[in-house]
């Protein structure tokens, strides 16, 4: 494993050292490494690239970690990814991907992961997208995100992509049955002449199941964002999205939201607000001895963390 | 320790809200400016902070000609202003707020002994954000503490009554109490409240852009309200 492809699975995952418990390292396109663990059960997919990931029912307090490297240019990484939650589960899924890139072609990487989430599962999926490197060629991520969750079932999504990443579509889609619950936290950050296009797609099938979304983001210098969610109640449950943007410089941003209710004890909220930081924000951090850049700074960190 | 030169602040259109401002206020006094609304107290506590610019005249602190400084400068140089309306943040914690304010990183115990001052307890707040979530009286409280965390030479409080509960005015009260008997620094209070004017060294009347009386609290508080309270600027009041 090359320096370049630790720096990135570092970066991903937040560990120094070495994988333990079950995991699987994909970089350039095949698997760098994998292990599986007596409840975590990772295998290779047969008719197409990607893998199984299949945790035993009752399996409580482990960590799977999926992390996938692009390293050079002139790479177009498509991989499938399923996960199979048993039921009762209560785990944690640590993915996401790093793309470097010193060359003049592009370097992409485009996961599909479906995560299946039998009765009483919960799972925690932490993503984490990257870009590094100086060379012309583009930065590329697309993931896509299919969560299905069956009654009581609870998923956690956590996803961060702060920089160096020229494009990206996000694409997150939901159904969620009785009393099933789907958190997501969106934190992204664009700059340059980046493009990030995020999509939601939320289908609340079952009495009392719930979402809540929100999804914060910085865009600076000349790039742009575009956003769009949807939420459709089908049932008597509850919806809320949440869309904040910060605008810095000349980037642009769209926001799209869309509730849809289809049952009249469905209860849906949308909250949306693009703008630059409050002036007032910056006046108050400056009486406290900061200067205008270092106060900038701050209300940015705080908006992402 | 502050001296305020024939200071002038006029809108774009020319409406002057501070039409010459004459005002020395005293090392280590607890001065408390009153006056009716729109006479121009806040504008005259925000052009002390540097948060505007006066249209002429001069600021002087410590000595030194601060009309030209920024917001940042006078932060750095000592001087503290508590927003009557504070701002809140998405994202900043109250622990990050106090902590910016007193200049690094703190712990639970210092934030616990800033935070109790203003009648807070930090294990239910220092990890929440100074956001929407918190009600008009908690982020008050927590604005003054943000001062008070800074200990500078000069505080200006701008209406810290403003949205604040009869119970917590009580805890209040007694932190500018407090503040007065052990801070070698000055506070500068705008307010309108008798119990905040009560604990004052010296009493500053502003009204249509003036400095109308200022002295010892013993001298101006019987006449302010002898004068129904209104400084004399109501008719229906003072026929």
């Amino acid at each position: 494993m090359n320096e370049i492809t630790k720096q990135l699975l570092g970066a991903i995952t937040d560990r120094e050292e070495g994988f333990t418990g079950a995991y699987n390292i994909r970089v350039d396109g095949g698997c760098a490494d994998r292990q599986s663990t007596e409840h975590i059960l990772i295998t290779s997919m047969t008719d197409k690239p990607g893998m199984e990931v299949r945790v035993v029912p009752g399996t409580k307090g482990e960590t799977v970690y999926i992390p996938a490297c692009v390293t050079h240019g002139n790479v177009d990484d498509l991989v499938y990814n399923d996960f199979y939650i048993g039921e009762d589960c209560d785990v944690t899924v640590v993915a996401g991907c790093g793309v470097h890139n010193e060359e003049e072609s592009a370097a992409r990487h485009n996961g599909i992961h479906r995560f299946f989430l039998a009765k009483g599962a919960k799972v925690l999926y932490l993503e984490k997208h990257i870009g590094t490197g100086v060379g012309a060629g583009q930065r590329v991520i697309d993931p896509v995100t299919e969560v299905d969750l069956a009654e009581e079932a609870v998923l956690t999504m956590d996803t961060t992509q702060l920089g160096g990443v020229d494009r990206t579509r996000r694409v997150t889609t939901g159904k969620l049955a009785a009393r099933a619950r789907l958190i997501i936290r969106e934190r992204l950050m664009t700059d340059g002449e980046e493009w990030a296009k995020t999509d939601f797609d939320v289908e609340l099938n079952g009495e009392d199941s719930g979402v809540d979304l929100v999804s914060r983001s910085v865009a600076k210098g000349n790039s742009h964002q575009e956003y769009r969610s949807r939420i459709c109640g089908n049932a008597p449950c509850t919806g809320h999205s949440e869309c904040d943007a910060i605008i810095v410089g000349n980037a642009t941003v769209s926001a799209a939201p869309e509730l849809e209710a289809n049952h009249g004890d469905a209860e849906l909220i949308h909250e949306a607000a693009i703008g630059k930081i409050a002036g007032e924000q910056i006046l108050k951090l400056r009486t406290l001895g900061l200067t205008e850049e270092e106060a900038e700074a701050k209300i940015i960190a705080g908006f992402l963390k | 320790m502050l001296k305020l030169e024939n200071v002038v602040w006029q809108l774009p259109d020319g409406e002057g809200i501070l039409n010459g401002v004459d005002l020395t206020v005293p090392e280590g006094k607890l001065v408390v400016i009153t006056g009716p609304n729109g006479g121009g107290k806040t504008t005259l506590a925000k052009i002390i902070a540097g948060l505007e610019t006066p249209t002429s005249g001069k600021i002087l602190f410590d000595g030194e000609d601060i009309t030209g400084k920024n917001i940042t400068e006078r932060a750095n140089m000592g001087i503290s202003y508590a927003f009557q309306q504070p701002v809140r943040f998405k994202g900043l914690s109250v622990r990050d707020l106090i902590g910016l304010a007193a200049g690094g990183e703190l712990g639970e115990d210092e934030c616990c002994t800033i935070l109790s001052k203003v009648g807070l307890c930090a294990r239910e707040y220092i990890d929440r954000d100074v956001d929407a979530s918190l009600s008009g009286g908690e982020i008050k409280r927590i604005e003054i503490a943000s001062v008070l965390a800074r200990g500078t030479h000069l505080s200006i409080f701008d209406e810290p009554e403003a949205g604040i509960d009869l119970w917590s005015f009580s805890s209040l009260i007694k932190v500018f109490k407090e503040l007065k008997e052990k801070l070698s620094g000055t506070l500068l209070i705008i307010s309108h409240q008798e119990r905040i004017l009560d604990i004052a060294d010296e009493i500053v009347v502003v009204a249509d852009g003036k400095v109308e009386a200022h002295g010892p609290k013993d001298e101006i508080l019987p006449n302010l309200f002898a004068s129904g309270g209104c400084s004399g600027c109501c008719p229906a009041v003072n026929p």
